[in-house]
């Protein structure tokens, strides 16, 4: 073990120790209960703060620091994707341009989902590859980035993918410096970091993640959980298919169980609306309901599901056509005395010969047949069906459950047993948003499907990883939850301020002794782990944009339990037309600052009246200048106008 | 799911307009609908089927039925202004050869 991997180790078991020590004397012996409405919510955020402390002291507890990789092996086949949506078009030029020039033998694809023939026409002469979504996927849900590379798996056969975004240009090393962690039999994905090249060096829109694409992913890297983040990342092939291919037979398996499960309420519910004469009809589903049944004791007997769901529909036909078939025995029968009477009056018989049995054939299709037209029963059947009538492709090897594919593969991956790596080493340089607006979309798109994620296959429920995997995915999601802490946080020292109401029953010697030596190892932790890579601003954000990650949660929670719209955007890549500073954009947080500042001097008049105690009011003075000291980024960060790197553009 | 619109138009011509989906659970109700008219004495029937979304097996059975009924009863029915979907049934198992749709409602009867 190294002696920072132990300096490590130490700090993380003094961080718990103490921390643990904190909480539990915060809820057995200072909770102020008679203030219970702000005493409680204190004392949650703090535990909920301490989790978060205990899962980043496990995420470093095993802190990988990858030797070089074993050189890239020759003759690997790869395919470099390049996905793009509406970004400008030199922009996916110069990616592509860079791609194409990569030093290990591969081909260059570019995935437009914009279908611009433009771009076809500047790739097509470069020797470029152009791909964009197939004809199957007409009507069918897009599934944004995930469908635009899924559709691309299908399209290509290099057995190895450079996943790339339109604005990350990889430098011409990346493949061999990646491909040979292949040489793993398991190894099914390489992450390398995303390295932001349009950004100055105090990063006003916190746009680098240092600590991220570092210590953490380092440190999920050592318990088998690196993330795949989107871009920058090597994929095999096979692993994504072997996931695609398992979750279609999970999906069908569970649809079609499903489908049967409640098939015999849906049937008795629309018997029960036919009339008392339509005794065919009554008999038609009596039968439907029993093939549900003999197909549903044909699988639990173990038959394949594709033959008992053919076997099955085939008997649903049988029962459209002689429905049918009586339909327009009565159709005849009633022309033949139409006839009749025209006959007895003299006139030309209508012409019976037309109606023959193509009509039969016809109407017996599913759609158009009687049994079709009762919607519950047309419903039922196609999700009996095994072909994923739903989707453009049957086989969708990157998750579709989020809008940030990323996170969800990676953990279905870690799910099947690969293993995944992540490589400490700058191998693309990207452009982040440069404008406030930009940047807090792509804030909350991330923090959106991180949600989502995690209220779809919550990774604690994921019975194929391990624990430690679990957690490792639960960590991230824990701390986009933040944003209620941060609520209380600043709801806590206004309070006090204003009203003298405080939430711990005493700001004793024992409180600080049990909170300040928390707090500062674990400062030093990060201080440690960080081993010079800066930190600060990665913090600020985390408190200043608290309304972004309460609104993630809320949206994701809305759209995955009462299927709501998400909202979802793609990040602009490109600078808006400047407009002066977007006050507008921060409201909650500008807000924030006033109430913190009004907060402050209503507590030091009070204290200059007598109405209130010197030290509890010089705690939360120096509490609220800490929060103002983290908030005063997001003046910055409306007030930036961009940054120009030297040689680019 | 389905509306009947009834209204009496010119020279004791009935106008049933089906809006929505005839389907094996509403064709029943076209049925009674057109025997109750012709009942009632009016054996002269336009269905407009402008705003028929769907036709199946059924819904083509009651209107032969109804035909049958207005025609026994001296009257006749006729079809107007038939929606795509109900053209394509009608085309597809030639009973357009029987019950040549009209163009308009209120020339349904004038041929």
């Amino acid at each position: 073990m190294s002696r920072r991997l132990l300096a490590i180790r130490v700090i993380v078991v003094l961080t718990t120790l103490l921390g643990i020590n904190y909480v539990a004397w915060r809820w057995l012996f200072s909770v102020h209960w008679a203030a219970w409405w702000i005493a409680v919510p204190l004392v949650v955020a703090e535990t909920y703060s301490l989790v978060d402390s205990l899962l980043f002291g496990l995420t470093m507890w095993r802190l990988k620091e990858r030797p070089d990789p074993p050189p890239a092996p020759a003759g690997l086949s790869v395919d470099v994707f390049i996905a793009t949506y509406n970004e400008p078009l030199d922009l996916v030029m110069r990616t592509a341009r860079a791609a194409k020039a990569l030093r290990y033998p591969h081909r260059t694809w570019i995935l437009d989902d914009g279908d611009r023939a433009e771009l076809r026409a500047m790739a097509e002469a470069e020797g470029i590859g152009w791909i964009t979504r197939s004809a199957e996927w007409a009507g069918m849900p897009r599934h944004a980035k995930a469908g635009n590379l899924n559709n691309a798996l299908l399209a290509t056969e290099g057995e190895f993918l450079l996943i790339l975004d339109a604005d990350q240009v990889p430098l011409p090393e990346i493949l061999d410096r990646t491909l040979g962690y292949f040489t793993d039999d398991r190894m099914a994905l390489v992450q390398t970091p995303q390295w932001f090249v349009n950004v100055p060096d105090d990063d006003p829109l916190g746009s680098q993640a240092p600590l991220f694409y570092g210590p953490i992913q380092q440190g999920k890297d050592g318990w088998n959980a690196a993330f795949f983040c989107g871009s920058n990342a090597v994929i095999r092939r096979e692993a994504l298919m072997q996931l695609g291919v398992a979750r279609y037979v999970d999906e069908v398996t569970v649809g079609v169980h499903r489908a049967l499960r409640t098939a015999r309420s849906v049937i008795n519910r629309a018997r029960r609306e036919l009339g008392p004469d339509e005794a065919n009809v009554a008999r038609a589903l009596d039968q439907v309901l029993y093939d549900i049944g003999r197909a549903r004791r044909e699988l639990a007997a173990g038959g394949a599901i594709f033959d008992v769901t053919y076997r099955f529909q085939r008997r649903v036909d049988g029962i459209h056509r002689e429905l049918v078939e009586a339909d327009l025995r009565a159709v005849h029968e009633d022309l033949a005395e139409i006839a009749g009477l025209d006959a007895l009056a003299g006139a030309e018989p209508a012409g019976l010969a037309g109606l023959d049995e193509s009509a039969l054939g016809v109407l017996t299709h599913r759609d158009w047949s009687p049994l079709g037209a009762v919607d519950t029963v047309r419903a039922l059947v196609a999700a009996i069906d095994v072909d994923r009538a739903g989707e453009a492709q049957p086989i969708m090897p990157l998750a579709t459950i989020s809008v940030t594919e990323d996170m969800a593969t990676s953990m279905r991956l870690h799910g099947l047993g690969w293993r995944t790596a992540y490589h400490d080493e700058v191998l693309a340089h990207g452009l982040a948003p440069e404008d406030l607006e930009s940047m807090l979309t792509q804030r909350l798109r991330w923090a959106q499907g991180t949600m989502q994620v995690m209220f779809r296959e919550n990774p604690l429920l994921q019975r194929r990883l391990a624990w430690t995997q679990r957690l490792m995915y639960f960590a991230t999601m824990w701390s986009y939850l933040s944003g209620f802490a941060a609520v209380v946080y600043i709801a806590a020292p206004v309070i006090y301020l204003c009203l003298g109401v405080l939430p711990v029953t005493a700001l004793s010697v024992s409180f600080f002794a049990r909170l300040v030596p928390f707090l500062v190892v674990n400062q030093l932790l990060f201080v440690v782990v960080a081993a010079g890579r800066p930190t600060w601003r990665g913090q600020q954000y985390s408190l200043a944009l608290f309304p972004v990650w309460i609104r993630s949660v809320t949206s994701a929670f809305g759209n995955v339990f009462l299927h709501r719209d998400l909202d979802f955007a793609v990040t602009p890549k490109e600078r808006r037309a400047s407009t002066g500073p977007r006050w507008d954009l921060v409201r909650p947080q500008l807000a924030v600052m006033a109430l913190l500042v009004g907060s402050a001097v209503v507590g030091l008049v009070r204290v200059e009246r007598g109405d209130a105690h010197l030290l509890g009011t010089a705690f939360n003075v120096v509490w609220v200048a800490f929060d103002l000291a983290v908030f005063s980024i997001i003046i910055r960060a409306a007030r930036y106008r961009g940054h120009q790197p030297e040689g680019l553009r | 799911m389905i509306e009947y619109d009834v209204s009496n138009g010119e020279d004791g011509i009935s106008v049933i307009a089906p809006r929505g989906r005839v389907t094996v659970v509403t064709a029943r109700r076209l049925k009674d609908l057109i025997a109750e008219l012709v009942a009632g004495g009016s054996a002269r029937l336009v269905i407009d089927m402008s705003e028929t979304t769907f036709l199946d097996s059924s819904g083509l059975g009651a209107l032969i039925a109804g035909l049958k009924t207005a025609r026994q009863a001296g009257g006749d029915l006729r079809i107007a202004r038939p929606s795509e979907a109900v053209q394509m049934v009608l085309e597809m198992t030639n009973i357009d050869k029987v019950l040549q749709p009209r163009e308009s409602v209120t020339g349904a009867f004038d041929a």
